[in-house]
């Protein structure tokens, strides 16, 4: 297969040969299991048991908030015991609504979790079950996958990304040498829900095991035939989507668009293994590969744990280094965001924790004045300007930044990684980013406080109106009208005397 | 002599004609710089401006009998993007309007509302249910923060509490740089 190339990009150092060395292991069920409502991009889940209630192992504990939206299971059987906000995995540190369980220890599984074959499935029913089975993009960014199953044109190509490029991070690349089988029968599974014509499992090549392991299962697995698995050479983001599929295609995805306008359609090789389990095993997402890594780690490995695990139970399970700790990200070193709590459950969308001494961080060089030298925007996968975003965001223009398409920003740090004065440009982006994103929010609030006192003041107009109408109808204002009710009232009293004068007489 | 007179007569008459056309035909309906800047103002409906409404504030403004700086919901913000549609210098919030506060929302004691009303009446964006001797609540959504319902209350139920912060509506702050890029 004929590969290209994208622009930009960077080549950090791997470190992912230390979470490898060790084979996968499986976390002991914790003691609580904190799961937030909100675990992926979109409207939160709405609670759907009190607490108090007793629940199995894949029993459904908050469904869908609206359409963009994914429910929430519990990953062991036992008690509903809070549902209240609790610290999560988030750059803010702030709490979230989460339904707590207590397990039970017993593993028993909800009756509703049933095995399907997906060739006696047609695509809107795998839809629903990828839907009803909680499963989010597993590569980071968590948008619900069904959504992404349900492509409404043409799909050409179905691109799933083994490609795993940022540095630390081997979860994907564990879960495709210890379950190619999974990888293959979710490709197969979504390959038929979009009615792809044409599927790609692209790989980086610094994961050599992986590929072998993939191609082994492909040819035990005759319906897989027809899958390609393509080794893209490693550069960071080849894995970010709209550079994956420009090296797979030569083709650009559209400023503010999406690859189904392309005939791509793009998923990440967990997200398949998990919709292989959700469709042919009846499984909802209940648990996902994490990498624990970094510093301050004594034994990098993968854990399988579950969603809600505290992490600190996972960093415990390798050793960590609590005592010189510096902080600990979610996700990776170029992408991860920085902790505010420790006390936070394992969610969906945590691929990887990566916990860094504090040795490491007072290593870190001192930010420095920019130089004005154009390293960021050579590597710049999108094109863009960075040095332009950051003066932008930094004298808080936030009209003229949108102009260099901030937007179009992936956030994924080969700026900063090059700038010879470390400035931490990525934050600048994502600061600026959540201003315009609160200031049109505000204007939303404020067009529809505008539009409810128009109606309000119509309103009050219109009611004294008819106040007033009513008004003239019941009691008749003019001179001669009351001249009139005068007149008619003394008659009324004349008549009265007159029928009972005789008798006084 | 004559000729010259006549052609700019002429042309006199051909333009004068060409702009009382254009101006029947392509005449704007209402005043456009009143509801440029009324897209500004925050729409509190709070009157803090010393008009009824942010409407009517934009209006005053447009007719130069407000200043630009009487918003304090609006804030630096609102005064700042003022004085840059209408070419105007900012200027600092007037102390006597009010200053600017975080954003807010009204709160009412279900327990203790008596259920008079009052406060519905006094709602300028009607984000306030309830019936008479029922208990009333805010919709905290539509509510502006403009703490117009909790003078009118009689048995003083209704506080401001400040708008939650939540991980949805979470904002960056902006880097903090201990050492240099002051470029």
């Amino acid at each position: 297969m004929k590969l290209w190339t994208f622009h930009g990009g960077v080549h950090p150092p791997g470190h992912k040969r230390e979470s490898t060395l060790r084979p996968v292991k499986a976390a002991p069920l914790p003691k609580r299991l904190v799961l937030p409502l909100l675990q992926h991009l979109g409207a939160p889940a709405e609670p759907a048991v009190m607490v108090g209630a007793e629940v199995l192992k894949g029993e459904l504990i908050a469904r869908p908030g609206n359409f963009v939206s994914a429910p929430v299971h519990a990953p062991s059987s036992g008690r509903v015991v809070a549902i209240e906000e609790f610290p999560v995995p988030h750059p803010s540190g702030l709490s979230a609504p989460c339904i707590v369980i207590e397990p039970d220890g017993e593993e028993r599984w909800h009756p509703a979790c049933q095995a399907a074959d997906y060739r006696d499935l047609e695509p809107a029913e795998i839809r629903e079950r990828v839907r009803m089975a909680g499963i989010v993009g597993l590569g980071g960014a968590g948008f619900p996958a069904f959504i992404k199953l349900n492509p409404g044109r043409t799909v050409k190509t179905l691109i799933l990304n083994g490609a795993e490029c940022e540095p630390y991070i081997t979860c994907d690349e564990m879960l495709m040498r210890d379950r190619p089988e999974e990888v293959l029968r979710g490709a197969m599974v979504i390959r038929r829900a979009v009615q792809a014509q044409h599927c790609v499992i692209a790989i980086e090549d610094n994961k050599p095991e992986a590929i072998e392991a993939l191609q082994r299962t492909k040819r035990q697995i005759e319906e897989a035939g027809d899958i390609e698995i393509v080794t893209v050479p490693t550069r960071y983001p080849a894995g970010g989507e709209k550079q994956l599929i420009k090296i797979l295609t030569g083709k650009e995805v559209p400023s503010g668009g999406l690859p189904i306008q392309l005939g791509i359609v793009c998923h990440n090789i967990a997200t398949a293994a998990a919709v292989h389990q959700a469709v042919e095993k009846g499984t909802p997402l209940l648990s996902r590969l994490v990498t624990i890594t970094g510093s301050a780690v004594a034994k990098p490995r993968n854990i399988e744990a579950l969603i809600g695990t505290p992490i600190t139970e996972l960093l415990n399970l390798c050793g960590t280094d609590f005592d010189g700790l510096g902080e600990i990200i979610m996700g990776g070193p170029m992408m991860g965001i920085a902790l505010a709590s420790y006390q936070v459950p394992l969610i969906k969308t945590g691929n990887c924790l990566l916990a860094i001494s504090r040795t490491e961080i007072e290593q870190r060089p001192t930010v420095l004045p920019c130089i004005r030298c154009g390293n960021c925007a050579e590597a710049c996968p999108i094109n863009l300007l960075p040095q332009q975003l950051y003066w932008h965001a930094r004298s808080k223009d936030f009209d003229k930044i949108q102009e260099f398409d901030l937007f179009d920003c992936i956030e994924c740090g080969c700026c900063a990684y090059v700038c010879p004065s470390s400035i931490p440009l990525v934050h600048y982006y994502r600061f600026a980013k959540s201003e315009i994103r609160a200031q049109q929010e505000k204007k939303r609030k404020a067009d529809i406080a505008r539009e409810r006192h128009r109606k309000r003041e119509e309103r009050l107009a219109r009611e004294k109106a008819e106040r007033k109408a009513r008004h003239a109808r019941k009691r008749p204002a003019t001179d001669e009208n009351k001249k009139a009710a005068i007149q008619a009232a003394l008659e009324r009293a004349k008549a009265a005397k007159k029928e009972s004068s005789p008798d006084e007489v | 002599m004559l000729s010259a007179a006549l052609a700019l007569t002429l042309l006199a008459l051909v333009f004068g004609l060409l702009l009382g056309y254009s101006s029947i035909r392509f005449k704007v309906e209402g005043d456009p710089v009143v509801d440029q800047i009324d897209a500004i103002l925050p729409q509190t409906q709070c009157g803090q401006c010393g008009y009824p409404g942010c409407r009517p504030y934009a209006e005053a403004i447009a007719a130069g009998e407000a200043d630009i700086n009487q918003c304090p919901p609006g804030g630096e913000q609102v005064i700042l993007a003022l004085a840059d549609l209408l070419g105007r210098e900012p200027k600092p919030l007037d102390p006597e309007r009010g200053e600017e506060k975080p954003p807010m929302v009204a709160f009412i004691d279900e327990s203790e509302c008596i259920g008079c009303t009052l406060c519905i009446k006094a709602c300028p964006v009607d984000a306030i249910l309830g019936a008479p001797k029922m208990m009333h609540t805010v919709i905290a959504d539509e509510c502006t923060g403009c703490e117009l319902c909790v003078e009118p209350c009689p048995v003083d139920v209704i506080s401001m509490v400040p708008v939650k912060e939540d991980i949805t509506h979470w904002k960056w702050p902006p880097p903090k740089v201990a050492n240099g890029d002051s470029a």
